[in-house]
């Protein structure tokens, strides 16, 4: 069994180790932070200057209007999440000519103006009015670049920093006294978890306070997105850390794994309209359960129960993947 | 006086290569055990698979008549040839992460007094100086109280001043009764501490004994040296043996009184004459037909 007094002398010296060692420490602060503001900048102009009309299905008398300058019209097929883009401006305006209605978001100034510019043509469907609050792309962002930011320091700081403990010969050292592989790991695998979770924290904090971002939902399904999230990754880290002695090797195999699954789990951009495969594929990395359930809970304000199977699955991989990596396991 | 450490048999095999090829020896309770060799003769293969943190390809090892389990964990203290502690760490609290490992272990104050690292306690490892690291790292191997200390080349790399201390160290362990295990390519260090060696070569023992007994035992002579260009080619010395060695001429010989008579019949000038009995260095050399560092 575990001894709690060899398991806390290793998460004590672990933590210390981690906190002293600024590089990597002003690394895993700084860069998401610094992510966030330049794109919070960066996708603030462009999109407000051109409208966009959501259209579902053909009408002529719609022509006219649809020739209205610096205004894109976008064919839309899914009335409901069509609405929902109004509700978060991504759409201007939704004109459904199938049912002669349209819908425009009483917060969007884009759609006040779309509306007199409709009305100045023939085209006169029935006004429906939605509200919610602009959903800009920082807001969508800020799931995903703390996800990424967790991934990575889940991957390097467990999977490369075992390996170079075996490479220059810490674990050697370790294995001579009675502390079991069991203590070691979990001791590793404990103060990984209580780290990140920690500069999450921070980092969340710092963003909020810098840019100022939505959080729609509550912070308990939040933290347990995170948690969920952080262990599975640091499973994933220590498969890799069971058995390699190359430093260069295994940063080669974490970054394999790693930036695929940044662009592949939807962190930058959204997967919608991708191919299938691809999207099918994106469930198989943990990356993307954590993103998805996030961005549910901070956008749609999603509760425990909605992103349920997001966790179930993450559990499951957390539960795989360390079961690999404890039994695979050696000290040389 | 009862065996705590028995080698049997014991190999390795690295790929083709036979690093270390049936070692067996038995080790003694308070004793000192010294494994000599020179670079790459096995010693520390040898001493990683007593130490049960190698396994051995063929043989086995027992501590006090049972394998290596978890009651020699606790009983052995080990100072590995490069022990390596994890990144920013510092003394005070490398100690106490090993001292927190075992169930019982020597007061803190204790070892850092014996060891003298009080000037840098609350400094980080990796910025100490060779024999403070050293020093630390003993501290270390012994902060469980071991029966049994294993030493690899421990003081490799250190000034004379350093080791000479670091020796010191050793003896006042070895007067607590303790068994200590040492691998050296020092000869001198291994007949300073050594109550018995064993002189490894190509991953075999090639000798074994007490100090003073291997030397009795293979030398029955003393070296008297004289600078070489005093020397004629064509001295008639018998029954000594010459060798002609760094401007040096050595002659191994038997009976010293006859040697120098011949010496001085043949009017070789004396005045520079040294006689110096053998030491471990010889031997090896006598023993493996080179250098112990060659």
């Amino acid at each position: 069994m575990i001894g709690l007094r060899r398991f806390f002398a290793v998460l004590g010296a672990r933590n210390r180790e981690f906190l002293r060692d600024r590089m990597a420490l002003s690394w895993n602060i700084i860069l998401p932070v610094l992510i966030v503001i330049g794109f919070a900048f960066a996708f603030n102009s462009d999109d407000d200057h051109l409208f966009k009309v959501g259209i579902l299905g053909q009408d002529d008398r719609a022509t006219t209007f649809m020739e209205t300058a610096y205004t894109q019209f976008i064919p839309v097929t899914d009335l409901p999440s069509a609405i929902t883009k109004v509700e978060r401006h991504q759409l201007g305006m939704l004109v459904d000519l199938e049912t002669f209605r349209y819908w425009i978001n009483d917060t969007s100034s884009s759609g006040y103006v779309l509306e007199k510019l409709m009305r100045a043509t023939d085209l006169r469907p029935e006004k429906q009015l939605v509200s919610g609050e602009q959903i800009r792309y920082v807001d969508w962002l800020i799931p995903g670049v703390l996800g990424m930011n967790i991934m990575f320091s889940s991957l390097f700081g467990v999977g490369y920093v075992i390996v170079r403990y075996r490479k220059n010969g810490v674990l050697k050292r370790l294995k001579a006294t009675p502390l079991s592989a069991l203590e070691f790991l979990s001791a590793q695998v404990a103060s990984r978890l209580w780290m990140i979770t920690l500069f999450t924290c921070l980092v969340y904090a710092g963003t909020n306070l810098l840019v100022g971002f939505r959080m729609n939902g509550s912070y308990l399904p939040l933290l347990l997105v995170l948690l969920c999230g952080t262990l599975s990754m640091i499973s994933l880290g220590l498969i890799i850390a069971a058995r390699m002695n190359n430093e260069e090797a295994a940063n080669g195999l974490l970054n394999l794994i790693s930036w695929p699954m940044m662009l592949l789990s939807g962190v930058w951009f959204s997967l919608e309209g991708s191919p299938a495969l691809i999207q099918q594929l994106a469930l198989l990395l943990p990356l993307t359960h954590m993103t998805t359930a996030a961005r549910a809970v901070m956008i749609d304000g999603a509760g425990l129960m909605d992103i349920g199977w997001h966790l179930m699955v993450l559990t499951l991989m957390t539960v795989v993947f360390m079961t690999i990596g404890a039994r695979t396991f050696r000290w040389e | 006086m009862s065996t705590v450490l028995e080698a049997r048999g014991l190999v390795k095999k690295f790929g083709e290569i036979h690093a270390v090829n049936g070692v067996s020896f038995a080790i003694e309770r308070g004793r000192c055990f010294g494994l000599l060799g020179p670079n790459g003769a096995g010693k520390t293969t040898t001493v990683e698979m007593i130490e049960g943190t190698l396994a051995p390809t063929a043989g086995d090892t027992l501590y006090l008549g049972s394998p290596i389990d978890a009651q020699f964990r606790r009983d052995a203290g080990i100072m590995f040839q490069s022990t390596a502690l994890q990144d920013y760490i510092r003394v005070r609290e490398a100690l106490q992460l090993f001292q927190d490992f075992y169930p019982e272990s020597r007061p803190l104050d204790e070892l850092i007094e014996r060891c003298a690292l009080g000037e840098f306690l609350d400094r980080d490892v990796q910025r100490l100086s060779g024999g403070q690291r050293q020093r630390v790292l003993l501290a270390i191997a012994l902060v469980n109280d071991p029966n049994i200390l294993f030493l690899d080349e421990p003081t490799t790399g250190l000034d004379p001043q350093s080791r000479r201390n670091f020796w010191q160290l050793i003896q006042d362990i070895k007067a607590e009764n303790k068994t200590v295990v040492l691998t050296t390519h020092y000869m001198e260090e291994a007949y300073e501490l050594c109550d018995e060696i064993a002189i490894m070569d190509h991953g075999r023992l090639i000798a074994q004994g007490t100090p003073t007994a291997l030397l009795e035992k293979h030398f029955d002579n003393a070296i008297v040296s004289l600078p070489a260009e005093q020397v004629p080619d064509r001295v008639d010395l018998h029954p000594a043996r010459l060798q002609r060695r760094n401007g040096l001429v050595e002659i191994f010989s038997g009976d010293l009184d006859t040697s120098i008579r011949q010496l001085m019949d043949q009017g070789v000038p004396l005045a520079q004459l040294q006689i110096r009995s053998r030491t471990l260095e010889d031997l090896f050399l006598e023993l493996t037909g080179h250098d112990l560092r060659s």
